[in-house]
């Protein structure tokens, strides 16, 4: 199965009936899968007009309690930025998938992880989380697109998943899983009518009275605070009396895990570190790997953005490199080999 | 006693925060009384937008979403597809829906998305301390055009219900205005028919809603109704653009 095609029949089987969305390469083959299977479970593929008008159509259908997604690149992530402020003010469960490209502008439609910044900062205006899942198998693309639901759920608010044209066009075997069980909770929020619930429910993120918008924030906050206590996942890889230890997340992680076995068969004590969630960033997984440490290398398709956070994580007990190719380019295992080397009989981490 | 005029149902009973003179709260009312004659308050979803009408979700007694700015439409479309058997309707200014939001009104309308659309023309930026609108007429003094509306400069102002006549999906499109007793009564009629023209499945509906804004214009009230009735109704004239056969 195509990477593409099993985040599509991910969302399916976790229940998403409604995609709304606007073609950008390099994410056509899931709209093209989408727009073929959901009417075949009775749900609905809408082609909007622009990313703005479908990032505001997953708003009202998201608002009256259905799963919805929507997917894009760059470009078309950048301007659903003012709607994901407005799902996130809202708090209104959707997922959103950006298969990255190269950039900055119109760039180029080769693999990236250049959005990290967008996706775990907050790309909008104001004080806001996206949870930002980063999957590095097409396995794992199905299954997290049942994840990334489910955390929408549970805490009201937009997940991202953040993934590439490789792994978009990658084919690898996949455990459908038969039907995984998909509970889809009760929504007592919706605004889908005052026949459905007590009052009138209002979707909305607008509170002019500076007392209560600050309320509200400390309320998503505290909403925040819980997910990073709760949520945060990563992959260890050959950790064991590691002193170089590599941090990537998708594409370039799986490049980074032939690098940490080839390091190993030189006699290089290297390791990985893959973030699965990059917000909530998982730095518990760095304070324990810090104590035996010496070096962090992080290896991005960008010019240094989740090194940032590395950083914050190993709170200076050891020092972090970055290694990253930009616009598109992909690190060669090789090359990466190389730097590992350079550091670790440089004098980096003796 | 026999009680003939009391607040409609579907509004609260609550002060408007609109300046004295504005038709934002007649228009409101003619809003609720339909939904109410209609009997759909409880299967009725609002979508407010913004400028002067974002309180619209405190105001009605329905079910509301706030969308963002000129977005009400594409929201309404996310809305409706979910739940094809409840009525959806945006509420939106002229800013919102003839400048930032022609996108979604104008694609809206081409799919024969089966919501309706209340659109609020007073020729000119409410909320945000009266800037010219895609509305504003040609001479018209805002706080961004202070020598006028000159054409070189912001080209002729967009009559938004002749736009849609073109276009398939367009089920109903008219032009009311809401500055006197005679025209209150046909902007109530209007608005049910677009209510009703969306039950029936008929697609897309639109009434345009001719306002005053005497704060933003500068005058009294009473010279904000002569004025809607001697500059704007002439360069926007009022009545049905578009309607389907055999719906009276």
């Amino acid at each position: 199965m195509k990477g593409n095609e099993a985040i599509g029949e991910g969302a399916v089987r976790a229940g998403c009936r409604y995609f709304f969305g606007y073609p950008i390469t390099p994410q056509s083959e899931l709209t093209h899968y989408l727009a073929k299977r959901l009417p075949e479970v009775g749900g609905l593929y809408l082609q909007a007009e622009s990313e703005v008008a479908s990032i505001n159509m997953v708003y009202g259908a998201a608002g009256v309690g259905a799963r919805v997604m929507t997917s894009s690149s760059g470009p078309g992530i950048s301007l659903m930025q003012e709607g994901l402020s407005y799902l996130a003010g809202a708090e209104l469960p959707s997922v959103i998938v950006n298969m990255m490209r190269g950039g900055p502008g119109l760039g180029n439609i080769a693999p990236s992880q250049s959005d990290y910044f967008q996706a775990t900062k907050g790309g909008g205006h104001g004080d806001y989380r996206l949870i930002a899942l980063a999957p590095n198998s097409v396995q794992e693309l199905f299954n997290m697109m049942k994840k990334a639901f489910e955390l929408a759920d549970k805490y009201r608010n937009p997940v991202i998943l953040l993934t590439d044209g490789i792994m978009g066009q990658m084919m690898e075997p996949v455990d459908l899983e038969e039907e995984f069980e998909v509970e889809i909770p009760q929504k007592p929020w919706a605004a889908s009518g005052k026949i459905d619930h007590e009052g009138k429910n209002v979707i909305n993120s607008c509170f002019v009275i500076p007392e209560e918008m600050e309320k509200v924030n400390i309320r998503l906050q505290k909403k925040y605070f819980e997910i990073e206590q709760n949520e945060p996942v990563y992959e260890g890889y050959s950790l064991e009396g590691a002193e170089l230890i590599l941090v990537a997340f998708g594409t370039a992680s799986r490049i980074c895990r032939a690098v940490v076995e080839k390091a190993r068969a030189q006699g290089i004590p290297a390791g990985l570190i893959r973030p699965v969630t990059l917000w909530p960033f998982p730095s518990g997984g760095f304070e324990k790997a810090a104590v035996q440490a010496k070096c962090f290398l992080t290896v991005e398709m960008n010019a240094g953005q989740m090194v940032e956070d590395v950083r914050l994580a190993v709170n200076g007990k050891a020092p972090v490199h970055h290694y990253g190719r930009l616009g598109g380019m992909v690190p060669a295992a090789g090359d990466v080999l190389e730097e590992v080397k350079r550091l670790y009989y440089g004098g980096a981490v003796r | 006693m026999i009680k003939v005029f009391s607040r409609p149902k579907s509004l609260k009973d609550m002060p408007f925060h609109y300046c004295p003179g504005c038709t934002h709260g007649i228009t409101h009312r003619l809003v609720t009384e339909v939904i109410d004659e209609l009997g759909i308050q409880d299967t009725v979803i609002g979508v407010g937008s913004v400028g002067c009408s974002v309180f619209t979700m405190d105001y009605f007694d329905i079910d509301m979403f706030q969308a963002s700015h000129g977005r009400a439409p594409a929201v309404a479309t996310g809305i409706k597809r979910v739940l094809p058997g409840r009525v959806v309707f945006t509420y939106q200014g002229d800013g919102d829906l003839a400048a930032i939001g022609t996108g979604e009104f104008v694609h809206t309308a081409a799919r024969g998305e089966k919501v309706t659309v209340i659109y609020i023309n007073n020729a000119v930026y409410g909320m945000t301390g009266g800037q010219m609108a895609p509305t504003t007429l040609l001479g018209q003094k805002t706080k961004t055009t202070p020598y006028g509306r000159d054409e070189t400069i912001n080209g002729l102002p967009l009559r938004v219900c002749e736009m849609l006549t073109s276009l398939e999906g367009t089920a109903y499109a008219a032009r009311v205005a809401v500055h006197n007793p005679k025209s209150i009564l046909k902007a109530k009629k209007t608005i049910k028919k677009a209510f009703e023209i969306q039950i029936k499945g008929l697609g897309f509906s639109l009434v345009e809603v001719l306002s005053t804004c005497p704060t933003n214009w500068g005058l009294s009230p009473v010279e904000a109704v002569q004025w809607l009735e001697e500059k704007m109704i002439p360069y926007y004239p009022l009545g049905e653009y578009k309607s389907p056969a055999g719906v009276v």
